[in-house]
Formats: C-alpha cells, sequence, structure tokens
C-alpha cells in the first residue's frame, strides 16, 4: 500500500487548467461587456465633458455642454415630448392592452388567430410602421384624401402636419405598434391566476366585469409595473418611429432626446453637446429601471421571509 | 322531445340567461372583430397599393381598392431591382441583401454565444458570478445613443467602418446581453442534478454542453434566433450611423428614399419596398408565433 | 479492509462551517446510512464523498486511496439522485451506457452490461423508452440501472424514495434491500427518514448541525442513543422526555417526576452506574415501553399515573396523548389495552428499556 499524498498539495496542473475552462469561455463575453458597458459608458461620459466638437477631442472643458443643452429650445422641447408621449403611450398602450386581454380571456373561438393578428406590429420595424401610418395620416395621402375623395370636401384630417397635434399621431402609432406586447403579458398574467379565485367570486355574485376589476387585475398589478417599465424604455429610447413618422416635424414638434443626440452627433457637429444629450437619456432610463430594480429586489426578500 | 323543447322554451331563467350570454358574445366578439381591424388595415391598405398605378394614388390617396383593369406587380419588380435610390438604379435587392449579410451572421454567433454563456452562468458557478451576470445583462438596457461615438471609434481603428461586418460585430456583441440573458434563465431550470450525475458518469464540460445542455435547448435557441433576427433586421439607428450609401440595410434605405421630401414620389414602389422590409420579421413571427411570445415574456418580465 | 474511510472532514462554505469533524468508516459491503433533519449537512457529505463539493480539511479514502481531489469520474463511485437525474434527451438505453461511453468501453460490452442489469431490475422493456414516457417506480429502478451498470466501488444514494408515495416507497425499500443483498456494494444511502435508515442500514450514522452525534448499528442507536437528539429523532412517535429526579429507592436508587405525586420509579441496577441521589436527569422512555398495569408482562417495572386528553387509534396500535405533572407524556398501546379519553389511569414502564440524560450535556448517562 503506498503512502497517502499528501492533500495539501495542489492538484495536478492538468486538472487546474481544466478547471478553469468555463471561465474561459465566458471570458470574451466578460471583456466584451466591460468594454462596451462600462468602457463605452465611461467614454461617452468624458466626452461630454470634453472640448470635442466636430471630432473627439480628450481635453477637459467642463458641464458647459450639458448647460448649453438645457438652455436650448430644442431640447427642452424634446425632453417635454417625452414625458408627454411616455405617460399616454404607457397608458394608452396598457389600458388597449388590458382590453384586449381581457377580451381574449373569455374562452373565445380561434384565440391564436386573435392573439397573432393583435401581436403582429411588434414583429415589424419601427421605419416600417412609421412609413406605413404616415401616409395613412397625411393629407396628401391618407384619410383626409379619402373623405374628399367620396364627397366630403370640407374634410380635414392633418394631425400629423399640425405643430400641437403631431405627437398625438405618434402616441396613436406607438400604441398601435405595442398594445399586442402588453396584451401577450396581461394574458400570460391573467390565465396564471387561481380559477378557484373566479369561483369564488362567482359564489359572492359578482359580475364578470366586476369580477376583473376587482379581483382579477388587481391580483396581476406586478405584471403592470412591469410592462410599464419596459413601455417606459421604449418610450425613452424611441427614435426610429418618429423619424419614419414625422422626422420630428412639423418644426421640432415631435422632437424626442434620441433625435436631439443624432443631429447634435452627427449633423451639426457637436459631439460633445450630444454626448451630453445621450447621458441625459441613459439618465432618464436610470430613473426608470433603478426604483425598479430596487422594488423588485425589496419584493423578492418580502417573499423569501414569508416563505422561509 | 316535444316535451324538453317546451320546457326549455317557457323557462323565462333559461331564455334570459341564454339571450345574456349571445349578446355578451357578441359583443366580445364585435369588440375582438374591430381591434382586428385596425391592426390589419394598415398593412392590408399599404399592400394593396402596390398593385396601383401611381396615378390613382396621387388622385384619390392610400385608402382605395385597387382597380382590376390597372392592377400589376410591376411595382414589386421595381421595387427589387430597378428603383433609383441615391443615384444607383438597383432597387432594394442590394440593402436586402445588406441585412441578410448582417442579420444572419450575427443571429447565429449571438446565440451561440448566448448558449454558452447561458451554460457556464448556471451550471458552473464560480465566484463572483452574479456580478458577471449582472454586468453582461446590464448591456440589455445600454441605451444605444451611449454607444454611438464609441463603436464608431472602435469600427474605425478594426477598418470596420462602413462595412457589413462592422455592423454584424455590433449587433453581436449587443445582442450577447440578451440571448446570454435567455438562455441562462433558461438553463436555470434544468436541475443540476443531471450536471451532477453526469459529471459522475465522466462527462466533462464539452461532453454535457453537447450531450445533456445541447439536446435540451431547442426552444430557447428558437426563441433567441426569432428574438435576434427580428431585432437586428428591424434595427435603424446602427445601419444609418455606421454605414452609408450601398452599404446600408434595408431600413436605412427606406427612410433615405421615402423619408426625403424631394423629387416626384413614386408611393407603390416605395410600398413595395415597405412591405418587402417587412416580410422577413413577419414569416418568422407567424411560424415561430409561441416562442416569440415566450421569448417576450422572458425577455420582459426578467 | 475499508471501503470507505473519512477522516477529520471539515467543510465550510466561507465562515459558515457545515461539516465538523466527521469521522466515518464502512467496512467492504456495508450499508451505511446518513441520516438527520434536513440541514444537518448529511448532502452535503454525500456530495463530498461523490467529489461534486471539495473539502475545507481531512480526508477522503476510497479503499486504500485518497481522493480528495480526484474528479468524480476518477473515483470509481455510482449515485442515484433524489430526482433521479435521468437525461431526459436520452433513452433508458442511452442513459445507462452514457458513463460507459464517457470512459470509451467497447460498444459490445455497453451492450452486454446493460443487458445483464435491465434483466437484474427487470427494465428489459423500457430500454427505448424516454424517462418522460416512464411512472416514477421505473425511473426509479432505471436510475438504480444506470448506477449498476458501472459496478463502482461505492454506491451512493441520495434520498432516492423521497419521491415516491408511501406504497411504492417501501416495495422499493425492500427492492434496495435486495438489490444490496445481492450485490454486495458497500453503499452509503443519505435519507431524512428513519424508518428507511433502520430497516436498510448495518450502521446508521445520525447527523445534526454538521456533527456526526452517532455511528452505529441500528439495534444501539435504537436502544442506546447516545444523546437526547439522537433518542429523539430515531423513532415515531418520539421518544418521551420528562425532567425527573433521582431519589434512594431501597438498596438502589430510583427517579421521582419532577413536579408528580411524588411516586419512585426503581431504577435497574444495571442503568443506575454513575447516578447519585438529588441529580436531576432527564428521563426518556420511548412510547412503545409504556403498557396499562393491567396488561403489562414482563419485569422489572415501574408506574407512572397519567391523565389521558387524547386517544388517536391508527389501527395497529392507539397512540395516548397524555399528562403528567404538566408534563406530556405519548404512549402507544395495543388497541384493546386502550383507556378512554379523560381517565387516569396508571401505565407500567419497561424499566429496563429506558434512558437517562443528562439535563445539561444532553449525553446518556
Amino acid at each position: 500500500m503506498q503512502s497517502p499524498p499528501d492533500v495539501r498539495h495542489p492538484p495536478k496542473a492538468t486538472r487546474r487548467w481544466a478547471d478553469m475552462v468555463p471561465q474561459l469561455v465566458l471570458a470574451p463575453t466578460l471583456i466584451a461587456a466591460l468594454v462596451w458597458v462600462i468602457g463605452f459608458s465611461l467614454w461617452t461620459l468624458w466626452i461630454s465633458v470634453s472640448q470635442s466638437t466636430l471630432l473627439p477631442d480628450m481635453a477637459y472643458q467642463g458641464f458647459e455642454h450639458y448647460a448649453k443643452l438645457w438652455g436650448s429650445k430644442r431640447w427642452t422641447v424634446a425632453y417635454q415630448n417625452l414625458f408627454i408621449f411616455g405617460s399616454l403611450y404607457v397608458v394608452g398602450t396598457l389600458i388597449v392592452g388590458t382590453l384586449l386581454a381581457v377580451l381574449i380571456d373569455q374562452r373565445v373561438r380561434f384565440e391564436g388567430i386573435w392573439r397573432t393578428i393583435y401581436l403582429y406590429p411588434l414583429a415589424i420595424s419601427f421605419i416600417v410602421t412609421g412609413t406605413v401610418w404616415r401616409w395613412i395620416f397625411h393629407p396628401n395621402t391618407g384619410v383626409e384624401l379619402a373623405l374628399k375623395d367620396m364627397g366630403w370636401v370640407a374634410a380635414r384630417f392633418d394631425w400629423i402636419t399640425d405643430r400641437d397635434l403631431a405627437l398625438y399621431v405618434v402616441v396613436i402609432t406607438g400604441i398601435w405598434h405595442a398594445s399586442g406586447f402588453a396584451m401577450a403579458l396581461i394574458l400570460a398574467g391573467l390565465r396564471s391566476v387561481d380559477g378557484d379565485l373566479v369561483k369564488a367570486a362567482q359564489i359572492d355574485g359578482a359580475s364578470m366585469p366586476r369580477i376583473y376589476r376587482r379581483v382579477v387585475l388587481p391580483t396581476i398589478w406586478p405584471i403592470f409595473v412591469a410592462v410599464a417599465v419596459v413601455l417606459l424604455q421604449f418610450a425613452i429610447k424611441t427614435y426610429d418611429l418618429v423619424v419614419a413618422l414625422t422626422q420630428g416635424g412639423p418644426g421640432v414638434s415631435t422632437t424626442v432626446p434620441a433625435i436631439v443626440v443624432y443631429d447634435l452627433m452627427f449633423q451639426r457637429g457637436q459631439i460633445a453637446q450630444g454626448a451630453a444629450a445621450a447621458v441625459m437619456i441613459l439618465v432618464a432610463l436610470a430613473l426608470v429601471l433603478i426604483p425598479y430594480a430596487v422594488w423588485t429586489g425589496w419584493q423578492k426578500r418580502k417573499e423569501g421571509t414569508r416563505h422561509g | 322531445m316535444a316535451d324538453a323543447t317546451t320546457h326549455q322554451e317557457f323557462d323565462p331563467l333559461a331564455t334570459g340567461g341564454m339571450r345574456r350570454r349571445l349578446v355578451s358574445k357578441a359583443i366580445v366578439y364585435g369588440a375582438l372583430g374591430l381591434f382586428a381591424l385596425v391592426y390589419l388595415t394598415p398593412l392590408l391598405i399599404i399592400s394593396l397599393n402596390t398593385l396601383r398605378p401611381l396615378e390613382d394614388i396621387v388622385r384619390t390617396g392610400f385608402i382605395a381598392l385597387p382597380e382590376a383593369e390597372t392592377m400589376t406587380l410591376r411595382y414589386w419588380g421595381e421595387a427589387w431591382g430597378s428603383f433609383c435610390i441615391g443615384g444607383t438604379c438597383e432597387g432594394v435587392s442590394r440593402f436586402y441583401k445588406n441585412s441578410l449579410m448582417m442579420t444572419i451572421p450575427a443571429t447565429v454567433l449571438s446565440t451561440l454565444f448566448g448558449l454558452l454563456n447561458g451554460y457556464v452562468l448556471s451550471k458552473w458557478r464560480f465566484r463572483y458570478d452574479g456580478l458577471v451576470f449582472g454586468l453582461i445583462t446590464l448591456g440589455v438596457f445600454m441605451p444605444q445613443q451611449m454607444t454611438l461615438l464609441p463603436w464608431a471609434f472602435v469600427l474605425g481603428k478594426l477598418g470596420l467602418s462602413n462595412t457589413i461586418g462592422g455592423l454584424v460585430f455590433v449587433h453581436t456583441v449587443q445582442g450577447i446581453s440578451f440571448t446570454t440573458l435567455f438562455c441562462r434563465n433558461y438553463f436555470v431550470s434544468i436541475p443540476d442534478d443531471l450536471i451532477k450525475a453526469a459529471r459522475i458518469d465522466g462527462a466533462g464540460f464539452w461532453r454535457i454542453f453537447r450531450r445533456i445542455i445541447l439536446p435540451l435547448s431547442p426552444p430557447i435557441v428558437i426563441v433567441t434566433v426569432i428574438w435576434q433576427f427580428t431585432g437586428i433586421w428591424n434595427e435603424f439607428l446602427f445601419g444609418t450611423v455606421f454605414t452609408s450609401g450601398a452599404n446600408q440595410p434595408i431600413t436605412s434605405a427606406i427612410v433615405a428614399f421615402s423619408g426625403s421630401g424631394t423629387g416626384e414620389r413614386h408611393y407603390n414602389v416605395e410600398a413595395a419596398a415597405v412591405i418587402m422590409a417587412a416580410i422577413p420579421p413577419l414569416l418568422i413571427y407567424v411560424v415561430g408565433g409561441k416562442y416569440f411570445v415566450r421569448g417576450l415574456t422572458q425577455g420582459a418580465v426578467k | 479492509m475499508s471501503s470507505l474511510t473519512i477522516r477529520d472532514l471539515r467543510k465550510s462554505y466561507g465562515n459558515v462551517e457545515v461539516l465538523t469533524d466527521i469521522n466515518l468508516e464502512a467496512e467492504s459491503g456495508e450499508f451505511v446510512a446518513l441520516v438527520g433533519p434536513s440541514g444537518c449537512g448529511k448532502s452535503t457529505l454525500l456530495s463530498i464523498i461523490a467529489g461534486l463539493e471539495s473539502v475545507t480539511s481531512g480526508e477522503v479514502r476510497i479503499e486504500d486511496r485518497v481522493v480528495n481531489n480526484d474528479a468524480p469520474k476518477d473515483r470509481d463511485i455510482a449515485m442515484v439522485f433524489q430526482s433521479y437525474a435521468l437525461y431526459p434527451t436520452m433513452t433508458v438505453r442511452e442513459n445507462m451506457t452514457f458513463g460507459m461511453e464517457c470512459r470509451n468501453v467497447p460498444r459490445a460490452e455497453q451492450k452486454e452490461t446493460v443487458e445483464k442489469v435491465a434483466d437484474l431490475l427487470q427494465i428489459g422493456p423500457l430500454l427505448n423508452r424516454k424517462p418522460s414516457q416512464l411512472s416514477g417506480g421505473q425511473r426509479q429502478r432505471v436510475a438504480m440501472g444506470r448506477a449498476l451498470v458501472r459496478d463502482p466501488k461505492l454506491f451512493l444514494f441520495d434520498e432516492p424514495l423521497s419521491n415516491l408515495d408511501a406504497k411504492l416507497r417501501i416495495e422499493m425499500r425492500s427492492e434496495i434491500k435486495k438489490l444490496h443483498q445481492r450485490v454486495g456494494k458497500t453503499t452509503v444511502y443519505v435519507t431524512h427518514d428513519q424508518v428507511e435508515a433502520m430497516t436498510l442500514a448495518s450502521r446508521i450514522a445520525v447527523m445534526y448541525k454538521g456533527v456526526l452525534q452517532q455511528y452505529d448499528t441500528p439495534k444501539e442507536i435504537y436502544e442506546r442513543p447516545r444523546n437526547k437528539f439522537v433518542a429523539g429523532f430515531m423513532g415515531s412517535p418520539t421518544m418521551n422526555f420528562l425532567d425527573a429526579k433521582v431519589v434512594a429507592h431501597g438498596d438502589g436508587l430510583g427517579l421521582t417526576v419532577d413536579g408528580g405525586d411524588g411516586a419512585v420509579m426503581p431504577v435497574t441496577s444495571e442503568k443506575s452506574a454513575g447516578l447519585t441521589q438529588g441529580q436531576p436527569v432527564v428521563f426518556g422512555v420511548r412510547p412503545e415501553h409504556f403498557n396499562p398495569v393491567h396488561a403489562h408482562r414482563g419485569d422489572p417495572i415501574a408506574t407512572l399515573k397519567v391523565l389521558v386528553d387524547m386517544v388517536e387509534p391508527t389501527g395497529s396500535e392507539t397512540i395516548l396523548m397524555s399528562r403528567v405533572a404538566g408534563q406530556n407524556v405519548v404512549a402507544s398501546v395495543e388497541p384493546d389495552d386502550a383507556p378512554n379519553e379523560g381517565e387516569t389511569v396508571e401505565l407500567a414502564i419497561n424499566m429496563g428499556k429506558i434512558c437517562l440524560f443528562d439535563p445539561a450535556t444532553e449525553l446518556r448517562l
């Protein structure tokens, strides 16, 4: 019998390498994520306080670009638009999505077909969506012309060229695009509700609308929060839809922050100010996501203590 | 039999209940139909306009039906092969090819990385793995605007400016965050005991991946492929910023020719191009709809 | 020669020590049950033996080889999991050959081995099915089959029966026992079910809070538990613990229950060694060692007067929930001998079977 080897000795080198395989597999992604998420953010952050104009210039300048940005009417309008668009878009999408989900939840026939119809806009790009709706909303090609052609000569439907109303065109198109998404998630939530709960409410004598309003929908409220957060993210990042639909116009009436970033960076040669605008977008996202992350973490901890 | 029917007819409660049920059914289906109309009409209208001559569209706008005698498919042909965009008259075929050359490799690569990363992060725990996962998934939330300048610089240094290869690279890196999130969350539900059993059976890292994990992966692979394909195909900002002219993907090309307000508009040709741009993701959506929804729920609720 | 030796084993995660100074040895062919409540460290210990977890200090030896740093595949072990862990995308046959495939065993030999084991477990007709097409009992059998084809030095079982319903569990239990008798391999079997441990094991390791409480034959563990925890954990209904005091009784010693009527229960000379008058003790009696006085056979006896609160017939025996001086007493008696609820009865105690514990150290005296 040979003497047992000392356990504290490191094992064979070959095994050490084999043990490293998982980390090695992950390494490219980790490096990419470090550079891309952390590195790029810091880079853009630095540019926003540098002397860059048409080309990057890494010399420090300070926070003047932020001041200039907030001083420009274009940007304040864009941020204001973001608030109006964001809130109407989120609320509208949630309402339409809930309505659709509840309708489909009535044990209807051909459920799959209805779902497919309502969700398909999400599969097509914002560019296609925006282009299609621009044609429909534009007085020269869309509803107004059709009404006139039918004999109603005085017909007017020119929201898209109206400074005060164009933003609502963006809202409507946005809701059309995303309400299927809200429907899918809310429907999944409705399906997860305990059937006994509905039976109990029926025995209590509640009508179907009341059961939804008082029992079913309140139990799935975390889903509404989750959907709202995702939609808010969409809203903050909105760019292509507006480009295809109105290009930010008429004037600056439908300009959103992402459009300002692009213009500043690539049209006006004001890289630093564009970077500052990009940072503001990141800030807006953080304002939505960090509270949500904290809240879900808190919820999970609460769950944890309740169960164990 | 006769008794039963009379009995039913004379039971006021039963008939009342029946009528109420019918009414509520009518309301439900009526509402569903109305919404369906709202969702389908836009795309339908634009599709029909690809068949109409330009004079018709200019006269009555998009909201009208094509007339049988003037209906033609030639605008599809024009849109595909001979329409002039920015000086060259090749239609959208070139941009279409660009989009495919960008989307397919980026989808495949990001899915592969996602599978491997998800496997490591769910089954080969190591120190700080949670932190690594958090960092990678942070990428899901990164606004593109924050990365535009650095990407432009990096692509320039790599000699990938204004190339499809550059877009593949950008979309792969960006996509890995999504695919890793999807795959990791899916693999977590595979019992760890399977991995332990396989290790006792003598299987190593790669054999477990090949023989245990991959055979269980088709559902999540379909989800990530659908998600990545539609996402990258539909993407606009990167395509516009990092490529120009003949190297742009289809989304940028559409904006380039339909968005510019100068010159005579060829609505029918433009409509055909727009529908063409919508077809690949729509096809994928219709074929893999179930998985598309699953991807949504996983991606959104995390 | 011992087939498995564990010496001074410690395991900690960060600052939390989950296993403390484990020493354990299994002879070749032995069936060792690791038993304890959940979180006691028994599954961790099994994972360490399997090589799925590393050792903080100490050594694990299989036969004469220290395996601390060996990968699971190099330890010559096989394991049956609680969840069975059958590879869902492989057929039963592939599940069983996967390990041999990893070890590059020739195909012909794989086939032969699988057939032999399939015969032994009577799973031949299932070989081409997927795990999802099997019943719980069949899955269990396939999981054992997968372990058997390995022909390992050591079999490890991780609560293999806990996913089965009660009836099937008893059936599979005896099947495991039969199988062990036939194959004769050293086996380590983790369970939280003390009945499983008692029926299957040649030796039982009772664990609690990461410490090995006692390692002995089932009979020893049951009759001479080393401490209050082991006494309480093994046996159902659980052993009664009454606070009592040692008093003089004739030539020898006796016990009186604290707060009781002062009746003295004589302690046998064998059990009174080391006891002193006035010493407080915890008096442990298993429920089945109580009997109504009129039905008691054999000696030596003592009696205890209790008030019966509740009577629970289970069919084969009747459980009495009763009280003496504010302390609960559970007794298990023949159904025919059972008193009524609310009655005060005198229970005879088989004093040869009692256990006395030190109230402070909880060790058996």
